[in-house]
């Protein structure tokens, strides 16, 4: 059967890394299309036009853009490893738990990382609150989907790496293992499990991407004051 | 047994209006409880400690949050009468990606009400870009949802009682500006689920007039 599925993706992309891992475990053969988001290909701005961004999973020439579109696709698409679960509340909770990872707590971090003195403080703050609550929902759990990895883990995971990559930069501790003690133990899980450990972007090259954003964000705001 | 269910709500919100919505396609029974957000009853707070906002739906005794995933809850619940989503996996991805994309609108459309100037002028050009591109993608088609009534109807449709706020605070005609999506708000209107959900716009209107004398907007 002629399957062709492709993912537009950049090496650095936490979003499209959701894909990587959900396509790997469930065995996908796919073939990765890199893109240069500084020079955007055609086929890019032909499959999201919206958007303008990655990942993009083109299966059988059609395009699905947002990755959290793309999971469920994914997981509605091809049975094996189901990621959602299957019960409707269960299912709301996980779609919940998604949609709070990028709206509040991927910027709450991200603040922590690119601002500075009070702002930052503040940013620290925010993020505990939030850091509070999926450390309650790991409660009893060895992964946000139970004993497997499942659809929130895949869209929290970047957060794994992300965050150790902001520590060391920022010289700041983001997750504390006193103080949240589950989602410490969920970012070691995570990251060292099979398929996952085995896709994570060069730690070097992570590192100089980020400092050089912090360099950035740092120069322009004292040239602006 | 009989479910049992509750919606914690504000009555000019048009990301409640569309929890209502869906429980109408569904035929459903539900206990509807005004909320104040300026004084949060325990109940919210318990039952959307993260967000504290509304909507949320109560089914059973167990609470769902934001408005598009209460939404999908309804539907794979209630599974058997008016599906709102496609059951092609591809349909379904499309229908996702420009609900969220409908949520846009709400944080441009508080800009167009909450400022002046060339704050608002930038909030009312990205919103007309927004409503642009859906009605790009309605085409010629009677709902969004092809020849049914279906999920993206829903996220948009509860926004169409909003415009008439919207166009006198931003001096601008949804109708001028995008006429076939202002035809398909109508032929939406003829249901009644929809129209029984949705708030008269000058009742809108005075919220807003309200909610910027409130805010110090002047």
């Amino acid at each position: 059967m002629g399957e062709e599925v492709k993912l537009f993706r950049t090496w650095s992309s936490s979003f499209a890394l959701r894909i990587v891992w959900a396509l790997k475990i469930k065995g996908i053969e796919y073939e990765t299309v890199f893109e240069d988001l500084s020079n955007k290909s055609p086929l890019l701005l032909q499959y999201n036009p919206v958007h303008k961004k990655v990942p993009i999973l083109v299966h059988n020439g059609r395009p699905i853009a947002e990755s959290l579109v793309i999971l469920e696709y994914i997981d509605e698409t091809w049975k094996q490893a189901p990621l959602l679960p299957k019960d409707p509340y269960e299912r709301a909770m996980a779609r919940f738990w998604a949609k709070f990872g990028d709206d509040k707590v991927l910027t709450s971090i991200w603040s922590v990382f690119i601002k500075q003195g009070k702002e930052q403080e503040e940013a620290l703050v925010a993020t505990m609150e939030n850091l509070k609550f999926l450390e309650e929902e790991m409660k009893g759990k060895k992964f946000f989907g139970g004993e497997r990895i499942g659809y929130v883990d895949l869209a929290l995971g970047y957060l794994a790496n992300l965050i150790s990559i902001f520590e060391e930069i920022v010289g700041l501790k983001i997750v504390d293992e006193e103080k949240l003690p589950l989602l410490y133990s969920w970012m070691q899980d995570f990251a060292e499990a099979p398929i996952i450990r085995d896709n994570w972007p060069p730690r070097e090259k992570m590192i100089v991407k980020f400092q050089a954003l912090l360099d950035a964000a740092i120069a322009s705001s004292s040239s602006s004051s | 047994m009989a479910d049992e269910i509750i919606l914690l709500d504000l009555w000019a919100s048009m990301l409640g209006m569309r929890v209502r919505v869906a429980l109408a396609e569904k035929g459903l029974k539900y206990e509807y409880r005004e909320q104040d957000l300026r004084n949060k009853s325990p109940l919210l707070l318990e039952m959307n400690p993260v967000h504290k906002k509304i909507p949320v739906l109560i089914h059973n005794g167990k609470p769902i949050c934001e408005s598009l995933i209460i939404v999908q809850y309804i539907d794979e619940v209630w599974y058997n009468k008016s599906p709102l989503l496609p059951s092609d996996p591809y349909q379904r991805a499309q229908a996702r990606f420009w609900a969220d994309y409908t949520d846009k609108l709400y944080e441009l459309g508080r800009q167009l009400w909450l400022t002046k100037g060339e704050e608002q002028e930038t909030a009312k050009k990205g919103f007309m870009e927004c409503l642009k591109l859906l009605e790009g993608e309605l085409g010629d088609k009677p709902y969004f949802g092809g020849q049914n009534f279906g999920f993206l109807d829903v996220a948009l449709v509860t926004f169409s009682c909003w415009f008439f706020a919207y166009e006198s605070f931003g001096n601008f005609s949804v109708e001028a500006e995008c006429p076939k999506l202002v035809a398909w708000s109508k032929r939406c209107m003829e249901k009644e689920s929809v129209s029984s959900s949705l708030e008269d716009p000058l009742k809108i209107h005075g919220f807003v007039i309200m909610m910027r004398k409130e805010l110090g907007v002047e």
